[in-house]
């Protein structure tokens, strides 16, 4: 069967593209899925039957595709869309994950749900209602969850006769709100849903149209901001032990490579090891990378927990005990300041409180305004303080290591969905002795990218200070000759002096002591 | 994609399995008293499969259940019998033991009185016995329609009964665990595996199924528009001789077989990739109303 080897083998080796709808109520987007769907031919004849004998009875049209993802006996009942559809197909270029979200105000965390885990964006736009709040503020949450890729859908186009300058007016209306997004890149394109127009086949009633069909574009986009490859995390998930004297500590990789040998530091213990094998089912591994599912034994008996983070001596997360985030509300009960909420962080859920929310986003214009508190379906930037350190990165860096879901402890719901945007580190005594500060050197000409360095992890929250030859000889370093022994050596008394208390050093300077 | 990118690739099928291991290995370490339903099926096949990588070397540290109906194929007794003792897995075997007592089958009482009692209502009863409080299920959202719009953690309450309409977010891959004593979750570790995904693994990791997924000549009678296996010689007259498989498996009564000449796993698959009918229609149960499977979701069935 040489002929279906060689189809298994492509099938496992096209990439995969998970996007979500986004807009607002009735903009046709589980019309467009399901009409996707429809002329890729990705949907089952006996679907398609029930789907078409409940077109004509309930519908009174020959095939309703909205009905191919609401899925659910209410959402056909009331024709809208109430929770996230998970449709899967494949085209010989590409595997997709399409995520159908509610357009609804009211279901906006079942949008975000949808959202979280996809990397393109595919926003509708109603031709005749043009950009609503509910574009924006759906377009805005997906920009907070690090989407990069947009594609915006001018839909409906059969009901304004096709016309180019509907179209432009709502591209450059669009334009003007996106410019307070982070740099998204854009794919502009007019469609009708129902009609086919552009969805698969270019569309003969808009030969003003240049661009690809949408399904082309979507085998072909190169999407960015995927993987952190570089920062080695591991959240240990469950400690595998017992009987015998393997002990072995199960994760998935959130991001990085590791090796067999490589030197690691635990959090927050910070005692370090080497990893002396990575163990699967399959047999042991030279290395693994993320997002694998691995078992890690270590060289030294450490004492291991779930919670607990493995990294590489020279690359850790930081020791947070208070952050500051967006948070995008999801609970029907608000958020009350300084109520002892669980924040669950990768495999650790901690007890942690609100006690400021610094400004509120308003989704219109993206503009911030002042809040006490945040409600349902709002969004702010806040303060965290935890009752337990985390170690967490910035989430525009490292997306798993940088969220956070908030759980009310009294009515156990997912409260709110939080991306960090800033932390303060734990004094080092506090949270973990044995982790090491850090003294970042830099040679003498490269001044402005230490500064650059230096100011990058300040705004992140690590405590560190500046120095180069300029200050030190203002100050400490005042008439001393900077090539002589006596200046060399104070520099490194002072890092030693400012490391002890827990705090790095980033140092550009070209006389240091050999 | 950069140079990195590349060399740092995990097949489409490596993907899916390391979400699956960390789905399982979290709800082990999240939950007092999880169990696996394993209804002796190929995705069941899958999912035990997935258990043992996740815990290996060591033994998979919860019990697998088998809600029997009593109605299964005889091969597949055999199966689970043999596979759970090949892989020192913990067995245990729950049965509606009263209803069927009473005589309760399809022919007798319909199949939507009959899934009730034997299936949700045995489930239900087993959940509550064992104490559980995390079931694994092997449900895949390309399957069905209200099965497409579930989460991963699916939330029960006291009566094992889910609420479509009021599902909680469930963001990234950071999943709440948190229940009220009584209150349950169903896990579904196979949510974005379809079944071409499945069959390709089974293929590739080896993976031991049930024989009547294989094509083979048996005794069949053709009714509602399906070819129902024959076990006993009741029906001698209509009885005839084809070739042909399942697609899934369930009570002997209520699955059909389809014609097909696959009887190796490439070609399984070759079958698969051209299949223009969901593997639901050989399921009869699934077509008694519109939103049958929704319904009985509703009332604690998987
Ligand atoms: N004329 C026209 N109607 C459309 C088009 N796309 C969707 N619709 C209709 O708009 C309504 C809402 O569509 P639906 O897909 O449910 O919108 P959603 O709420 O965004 O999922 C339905 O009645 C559709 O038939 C289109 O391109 N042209
Ligand atoms: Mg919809």
């Amino acid at each position: 069967m040489k002929g279906s080897d060689s189809l298994v083998e492509r099938n496992q080796n096209i990439d995969l593209l998970r996007f979500a709808t986004a807009g607002s109520v009735d903009d046709g987007k589980s019309t467009l899925i399901g009409r996707l769907l429809y002329d890729s031919k990705s949907i089952f004849e006996d679907q398609l039957d029930l789907i078409k004998t409940f077109s004509k009875t309930h519908r009174n049209q020959d095939i309703d595709y909205s009905l191919v993802t609401d899925g659910l006996k209410s959402e056909r009942e009331q024709g809208i869309t109430i929770d996230v559809a998970y449709r899967f197909f494949s085209t010989p270029k590409r595997r997709f994950i399409i995520t159908d979200t509610p357009g609804h105000e009211q279901y906006t965390r079942n949008m975000a749900t949808g959202a979280s885990n996809a990397s393109l964006a595919l926003i509708l736009i109603d031709a005749r209602n043009g950009v609503v709040t509910q574009t924006k503020r759906h377009s805005f949450i997906s920009s907070l969850l690090g989407i990069r890729n947009f594609v915006v859908a001018v839909n409906k186009m059969d009901l304004v006769d096709y016309s180019e300058e509907v179209f432009e007016n709502i591209v450059s209306e669009y334009n003007a709100f996106s410019d307070k997004l982070s740099d998204e890149s854009i794919y502009y394109i007019p469609i009708s849903a129902l009609k086919g127009d552009n969805v698969i086949e270019r569309s003969a009633n808009m030969p003003w149209f240049q661009g690809s069909p949408l399904l082309d574009y979507l085998e072909n986009v190169n999407i960015s901001g995927g993987r952190n490859l570089t920062d080695f995390r591991f959240p240990v998930q469950y400690v595998n032990w017992g009987g015998d004297d393997f002990r072995g500590y199960c994760g998935t990789i959130s991001s990085g490579v590791i090796h067999k040998g490589e030197k690691v530091r635990v959090l927050p213990s910070g005692k370090t090891s080497e990893i002396s094998k990575i163990v699967t089912y399959d047999g042991d591994l030279d290395y693994a990378f993320a997002p694998m599912a691995v078992t890690l034994c270590l060289e030294d008996d450490i004492d291991i927990s779930r919670g607990d983070m493995i990294a590489k001596v020279d690359d850790l997360p930081v020791i947070a005990g208070s952050l500051e985030a967006n948070v995008v509300w999801m609970d029907s009960a608000p958020m009350e300041i300084g109520k002892d909420y669980l924040i669950k962080h990768t495999t650790s859920t901690v007890k942690g409180n609100f006690s400021e929310v610094l400004h509120e986003f308003d989704p219109e214009d993206i503009s911030m305004k002042p809040s006490e508190f945040l409600r349902l379906n709002e969004i702010g930037k806040v303060k965290v303080e935890l009752k337990t350190p985390i170690f967490a990165d910035i989430y525009s860096e490292n997306k798993i290591t940088g969220s956070f879901i908030v759980i009310d402890p009294h009515t156990n719901q997912t409260a709110a969905a939080g991306m960090i945007t800033k932390y303060n580190q734990v004094s080092p005594d506090k949270a973990c002795k044995a982790v090491k500060t850090k003294v970042i050197r830099y040679p003498g000409d490269k001044r402005e990218e230490a500064q650059a360095n230096y100011d990058r992890l300040s705004m992140q929250g690590t405590h560190c200070i500046y120095v180069d030859d300029d200050l030190l000889l203002e100050t400490l370093c005042k008439g001393i000759p900077v090539d002589s022994e006596q200046y060399s050596d104070t520099i490194e008394d002072l890092c030693k002096i400012v490391t002890k208390s827990g705090v790095s050093v980033v140092l550009c300077s070209d006389h240091l002591s050999s | 994609m950069t140079i990195k990118e590349e060399s740092y690739r995990l097949s489409n099928l490596k993907t899916l399995e390391a979400e699956s291991i960390s789905i399982i290995r979290e709800v082990a370490a999240e939950f007092e008293n999880p169990v696996m339903l394993y209804s002796v099926g190929k995705d069941s096949s899958v999912m035990a499969h997935l258990a043992i990588k996740a815990f290996y070397p060591k033994k998979v540290p919860f019990p697998l259940l088998h809600i029997d109906t009593g109605y299964k194929f005889p091969e597949m007794y055999a199966f689970r019998d043999y596979y759970t003792k090949m892989h020192n897995l913990d067995l245990k075997v729950h049965r509606n033991e009263e209803a069927l007592k009473k005589g309760i089958s399809p022919l007798s009482v319909g199949t939507v009185k009959c899934c009730a009692e034997l299936k949700t209502k045995a489930l239900l009863d087993a959940l509550k016995e064992g104490g559980y409080d995390a079931a694994f299920g092997g449900a895949r959202r390309d399957e069905e329609k209200s099965r497409a719009k579930e989460r991963i953690y699916s939330f029960r309450d006291k009566h094992g009964q889910w609420n479509p309409k009021d599902q909680k977010p469930e963001l990234w891959n950071l999943f709440n665990s948190k229940i009220d004593p009584g209150e349950s979750i169903r896990v579904f570790p196979l949510s974005n595996w379809t079944e071409l995904d499945i069959w390709t693994y089974i293929y590739h990791e080896k993976i031991e199924i049930v024989p009547l997924y294989f094509a083979k000549k048996r005794p069949v009678i053709e009714k509602y528009g399906q070819l129902i296996p024959v076990y006993t010689d009741e029906h001698e007259e209509e009885t005839k001789e084809v070739m042909c498989r399942f697609r899934t498996l369930g009570c002997h009564y209520c699955t059909g077989a389809v014609r097909s000449e696959a009887d190796t796993l490439p070609k399984i698959i070759e079958e698969m990739m051209v299949a223009r009918h969901s593997e639901r229609i050989t399921r009869i149960i699934d077509q008694d109303q519109d939103s049958s499977m929704e319904q009985k979701k509703k009332e604690g069935y998987f």
